[in-house]
């Protein structure tokens, strides 16, 4: 069911060098085409990466600026109700999470509306199925990338930015005498992390598979303007049920994928989960019927991708 | 022997317009066929067919797999080159040697560096730096580092200067073929592949209208030049095409003796560009009158 999270490739390492040599032949077959596959997308989208560390280097130099006002800040924070306390002194850190992942989100996007739509569109694709790579592993390994490799840079980018703030914070308010032991126990950094990476599994991976799905199936069918074909039909349908039945069935269950997601994962709905105070749920989230359905959606349409880059020629 | 490409009533239609129209085919392993035709023939839809990059009716085996439903296991056997300037403008040269030495087990990097080396392509260089002929070079170097029983070749060198054209044969036969592969090669520029064939094939309108090996074609077809004054004699030995060239008439034979023409003027084996001329366009000819279509040059 979760094919794209296991389109990780299992050991990069290994399968390069001679040491993939002594692999059983079964196993360079399927790890290895998917590893450079994984790769080749890296290659042509560097905005993979450089957009979220652009997005991180320009929130540090920020906060770096914020450093000069932080001991006043502190002290402001300090003398609140402790239950405010940790609003106060995390908000720039759950900025930063929330600047990371937007990033992710819209770089997911644009990369995935063109991911089997360039290919036909420079001719390149006669050259990628002239190697012997399958329009499946083609397909899970442009998948991965929103649903994989996003979602791990945007952790260990957000998490070293936070420890870049924690660490930068730590020494300005040391210089100045404060005390720093409210800011480590009220930011508690591992739970944060942990609550950041939930976070992003549930939502930005299971809950938003099928909204990555969609738009590599559109990818692959559009013969031009794939943003538009992404997007119009649905806003069509969504006017005609309004018009016909004035219903908005569809626009509330993609209102749903879209924001509500995680609603089960968190029990309080619309907050970060980074917050320590916020208690993850993931029984529940797990038997929310919400996410096997999207899960399934993904699938599909990712099978309907499958199938009909098999059938593109260049356009 | 192994047939390397065998097919049997092979058809292709897109919506109405019959693209391969029912073709039977049989290509032996180690041979170097040309594929010659005029646009629109369906040369471009067989090979595709070929290579698994359309589907098809009727029955098709390349190297004994399906093409259309295996064409991942079929790519470690066969590679081709579709087009010019195929390759992703956006890749680096040590990438695209990267990449391919990672998915492709039969690929020897070394000897693709080998022949990058006579080449003023620096692996640092993105594709779409360089210019045409150099990418060509670039991708031949990547498909002749290949250890493929089948190689296909689709207009290998349209737009390339006539260097780069002739280097590209070259290398071809010099590096690359070695009487256990199999090459298929399509283009419009005939007379630089002639020495190089084993077999050719003319197609139109969807059929093979013509396939013969290079050998039997010498044997059967010859060409008499003739003067006005013999031509009565020559036309009484039943040409099957004439055409007129510097005030002589040259007449094309099938299967007549060639000391018979010897006596009414100057024979030599027929280059495959008239001998296409002759059949392609004796068949428009007969059949335009009927159906009134485009003249097949």
């Amino acid at each position: 069911m979760n094919t794209p999270s296991n389109a990780v490739p299992g050991s990069p390492l290994e399968s390069q060098g001679t040491a993939a040599q002594s692999v059983a032949p079964a196993a360079v077959s399927a790890t290895r085409p998917m590893y450079w596959s994984v790769r080749r997308e890296l290659w042509e989208n560097r905005s993979i990466y450089v957009a979220p560390l652009a997005a991180a280097a320009v929130f540090l130099f920020g906060s770096l600026i914020s450093l000069i006002g932080l001991p006043h800040r502190m002290r402001a924070a300090l003398a609140l109700d402790p239950s405010k306390q940790r609003e106060a002194i995390a908000m720039p850190y759950d900025m930063a999470a929330g600047l990371l992942m937007l990033t992710a989100l819209i770089v997911g996007v644009f990369y995935c509306l063109d991911a089997l739509h360039g290919e036909r569109r420079d001719r390149s694709i006669l050259f990628w199925k002239s190697l012997p790579v399958s329009d499946l592993t083609t397909v899970l390994s442009k998948a991965s990338i929103p649903l994989v490799v996003l979602p791990l840079l945007t952790f260990s980018i957000t998490v070293a930015t936070q420890l870049i703030m924690l660490l930068l914070s730590t020494a300005v308010l040391s210089a100045s005498g404060l005390n720093v032991t409210t800011l480590w126990t009220q930011l508690s950094f591992f739970q944060m992390s942990l609550g950041l990476f939930y976070h992003l599994l549930t939502v930005h991976v299971l809950w938003h598979a099928p909204i990555y799905a969609w738009l590599l199936l559109v990818s692959a069918w559009a013969r031009r303007m794939a943003f538009l074909w992404a997007s119009l039909p649905l806003i069509a349908i969504g006017v005609i049920e309004k018009v016909a039945f004035n219903t908005s069935h569809l626009a509330a269950l993609l209102e749903n994928r879209l924001s509500g997601g995680g609603a089960e994962a968190i029990t309080v709905p619309g907050s970060f989960p980074m917050d320590p105070m916020t208690h993850l749920t993931p029984g529940s989230f797990l038997i929310s019927p919400g996410l096997w359905i999207g899960l399934i959606v993904a699938a599909a349409f990712l099978a309907a991708a499958v199938r009909l880059r098999r059938y593109r020629e260049p356009i | 022997m192994a047939a390397c490409i065998e097919a049997h009533g092979l058809r292709k239609a897109f919506g109405t317009t019959i693209a391969v129209d029912g073709v039977d085919l049989r290509v032996e392993e180690g041979r170097i066929l040309g594929v010659i035709g005029p646009n629109g023939a369906g040369k471009t839809t067989a090979l595709n067919a070929i290579l698994g990059l359309t589907p098809y009716q009727g029955e098709l085996r390349v190297l004994g797999r399906d093409p259309w439903t295996e064409r991942d296991q079929l790519m470690r056997d066969v590679s081709f080159i579709a087009d010019v300037a195929v390759l992703p403008r956006w890749i680096r040269v040590w990438q695209l040697l990267e990449y391919v030495a990672g998915v492709h087990p039969r690929f020897d990097r070394a000897k693709a560096e080998g022949f990058l080396a006579k080449t003023n392509i620096r692996s640092t260089n993105k594709v779409r730096e360089l210019s045409k002929g150099m990418v060509a070079q670039l991708h031949l170097a990547a498909v002749m580092a290949i250890d493929a029983k089948l190689l296909v070749l689709d207009e290998p060198t349209l737009g390339l200067d006539i260097l780069y054209r002739k280097q590209f044969y070259d290398s071809l036969l010099n590096d690359y073929f070695d009487r256990s592969r199999t090459i298929v090669v399509t283009t419009h520029q005939v007379e630089e592949i002639q020495d190089v064939l084993t077999d050719v094939m003319f197609i139109n309108r969807g059929r093979i209208v013509f396939n013969c090996s290079m050998e039997e074609l010498e044997l059967r077809y010859l060409e008499l030049m003739v003067h006005p004054d013999q031509i009565a004699a020559a036309r009484a030995l039943k040409p099957f095409h004439e055409r007129q060239a510097l005030g002589r008439s040259i007449l094309l034979f099938d299967r007549v003796n060639r000391e018979q023409l010897a006596a009414v003027g100057d024979v030599r084996t027929p280059s495959i560009v008239d001998l296409f001329v002759a059949v392609v366009g004796n068949m428009t000819g007969n059949q335009a009158q009927g159906n009134h279509q485009g003249a097949a040059r």
